[in-house]
């Protein structure tokens, strides 16, 4: 019998939540906000299926009724990478050694 | 149009990316490079996205039209908002990632066709599971993150909001959602996938309401996990690696904040999640009232006389002191103080602030270099051997009590240490009690001066006695 490639996917997510798990407790606590902003970033990757929800209405017509919900989830996702990615770097840009300081 | 497997192997380098993008942050050298990373990460997933659908046609530009929009907004907003915002900014991010899960798990009911996922009336079982499970997380995510948002924008009291038998319409709720997705993988039916996200816009509004202000960060960091979740059951309805991947780094990230929150105030996860704390505000005064004792009251010229003698300094800053926009003042005396060759730290607690490292950001903006801010457990010790504490706008975190009386709310919270110190200045703008609402101990020992005043303006003051 072969495997359903939902156990795949599952595997994915899990190993990733291990992945997560790690990478996140050595985040140094200076640095908590930065990344919350920056998960929150990532996780408008969601924007992929809005794409692509947005763009099926090509073959019929331009506005179905899930194409629109396509097009604002777009518009939400977009204020969150960017908005996002962007306060990150902000953020990041004045975090400043002793060093730096004294030039 | 590029093929599944090139796109599949594609959406797996943005995941990796991303996880990246979190690794840069374990030391704040690595982690611009790590920002730009994740931005790649995401770049290369969008593309991917366009390339893999194949015709296309007039509706593109009114994606890339829209796209512009939203990062025109998105760019405006990180540009201008003031970073002791950041935890409402982050809170309004958080319900933009639920209610755009929503809308993506609403296309995907709607146009199966267009996911691979069946058709409209005969979804494949698996992925509606998956889409409603996404809704709903999703719709969590976008109600509790408004009422967090007009809480500590001010808009909503941070007092929580309770009522009998609350516990049990939520958990009631909570079941309702599983069955209701239950009876809609028997029938298909349109109206309950509508209940099912009408239902958990209502429970994420009911979880939120009765978690008080002072547990915020656990809150903020709660629903952070939650837009993982959602994102990951997106995910699964779409078999899209980088979702699955994002969605749980984010989740787990969450987690982990919630808990580390939890841990520095001494709070149980569920107890957070039950809410009511801080509403026993007028038991409160009472207490403080009982027992008036003598405090030792002192102003701008004896503050500076005690520092510019002393060796070392340790300052606590808490959100009291970003309140009052006194972190540049503070860098002015700090300055100052650098220049007798006075020593110089600070010591922040975890939950100095409104979010996890809320104020370590706070003092980044105001040019205080990292490398003289520390976490709790690493300057702890060095209390004792320092001059000068200079708390402003801390309370709760250098109580005594949590060290001392079992009864005590806060007890077991960890503490500052900061009564070990030769002298406090407390600058405080009055004898009230913190969050927890508990006295405060070190107010009445013989080693604390108090500075009543507001943090901003006595700050400054100090610095024109230092001259």
């Amino acid at each position: 019998m072969e495997i359903d490639p939902f156990i795949f996917r599952l595997s994915i997510f899990i190993l990733s939540i291990f992945v997560g798990y790690y990478v996140v407790w050595s985040v140094t606590p200076s640095l908590h906000t930065p990344l919350m902003s920056v998960t929150n970033a990532i996780s408008s990757v969601i924007i992929v299926g809005a794409i692509i929800a947005a763009l099926a209405g090509s073959s019929k017509e331009i506005f179905s009724s899930s194409s629109i919900f396509g097009y604002i989830a777009i518009v939400l996702a977009a204020v969150n990478i960017f908005g996002g990615f962007l306060v990150t770097q902000r953020m990041l840009q004045m975090y400043k050694k002793k060093k730096d300081k004294q030039k | 149009m590029i093929s599944p497997n090139l796109s599949a192997i594609c959406y797996l380098i943005s995941g990796i990316l991303f996880i990246l993008a979190l690794r840069g942050l374990s030391s704040p050298d690595t982690s611009r490079q790590g920002n730009y990373f994740g931005m790649s990460g995401m770049l290369i997933a969008i593309i991917v996205t366009f390339l893999s659908i194949g015709s296309l046609s007039t509706s593109l530009i009114y994606v890339l039209v829209l796209l512009l929009l939203g990062g025109t907004i998105g760019a405006f907003i990180a540009f201008k908002i003031p970073m002791t915002a950041m935890p409402e900014l982050v809170a309004g991010f958080h319900s933009l990632v639920g209610l755009a899960a929503v809308f993506v798990a609403i296309a995907a009911f709607l146009n199966p066709e267009v996911f691979n996922l069946g058709f409209s009336g005969k979804i494949k079982l698996a992925s509606l599971i998956e889409m409603s499970i996404g809704a709903a997380v999703g719709a969590i995510t976008f109600s509790g993150s408004i009422i967090a948002f007009l809480k500590l924008r001010g808009i909503m009291s941070g007092a929580p909001i309770t009522f009998l038998g609350q516990h049990y319409i939520n958990l009631l709720l909570g079941l309702g959602i599983f069955i209701l997705i239950f009876y809609l993988c028997k029938t298909q039916s349109a109206n309950i996938f509508w209940l099912v996200i009408a239902i958990s816009f209502l429970i994420g509004i009911l979880l939120i309401i009765p978690i008080g202000g002072a547990d915020m960060p656990v809150v903020i960091s709660m629903l952070n996990s939650y837009s993982g979740w959602a994102a990951a059951g997106i995910g699964f309805t779409l078999e899209n690696t980088a979702l699955i991947i994002t969605g749980a780094l984010v989740g787990s990230s969450g987690a982990i904040l919630s808990y580390i929150m939890c841990k520095a105030m001494n709070r149980s996860f569920f107890s957070v999640i039950l809410g009511g704390f801080g509403a026993d505000s007028s038991s409160a005064d009472l207490k403080v009232q009982k027992d008036k004792k003598p405090v030792k009251n002192g102003n701008a010229e004896d503050a500076a006389f005690l520092m510019k003698n002393a060796s070392s300094v340790i300052i606590v800053p808490g959100y009291g002191m970003a309140v009052a926009q006194a972190q540049h003042a503070l860098r002015e005396m700090v300055d100052k103080l650098k220049k007798n060759d006075i020593k110089i730290s600070y010591a922040i607690h975890p939950v100095a602030g409104r979010m996890p490292g809320h104020m370590n950001v706070l003092l980044a903006e105001a040019n205080v270099p990292y490398d003289e801010v520390f976490e709790l457990e690493d300057i702890n010790n060095d209390f004792a051997n320092a001059d000068v504490a200079f708390v402003i706008g801390a309370n709760d975190v250098t109580n005594p009590i949590a060290k001392t009386d079992p009864k005590s709310p806060i007890f077991g919270m960890p503490v500052l240490d900061v009564e070990k110190c030769k002298s406090v200045l407390f600058v405080k703008r009055s004898l009230s009690p913190g969050y927890a609402g508990v006295d405060n101990e070190l107010f009445y020992r013989d080693n604390t001066l108090m500075l009543f005043a507001d943090a901003k303006k006595m700050t400054e003051d100090i610095v024109k006695n230092l001259d």
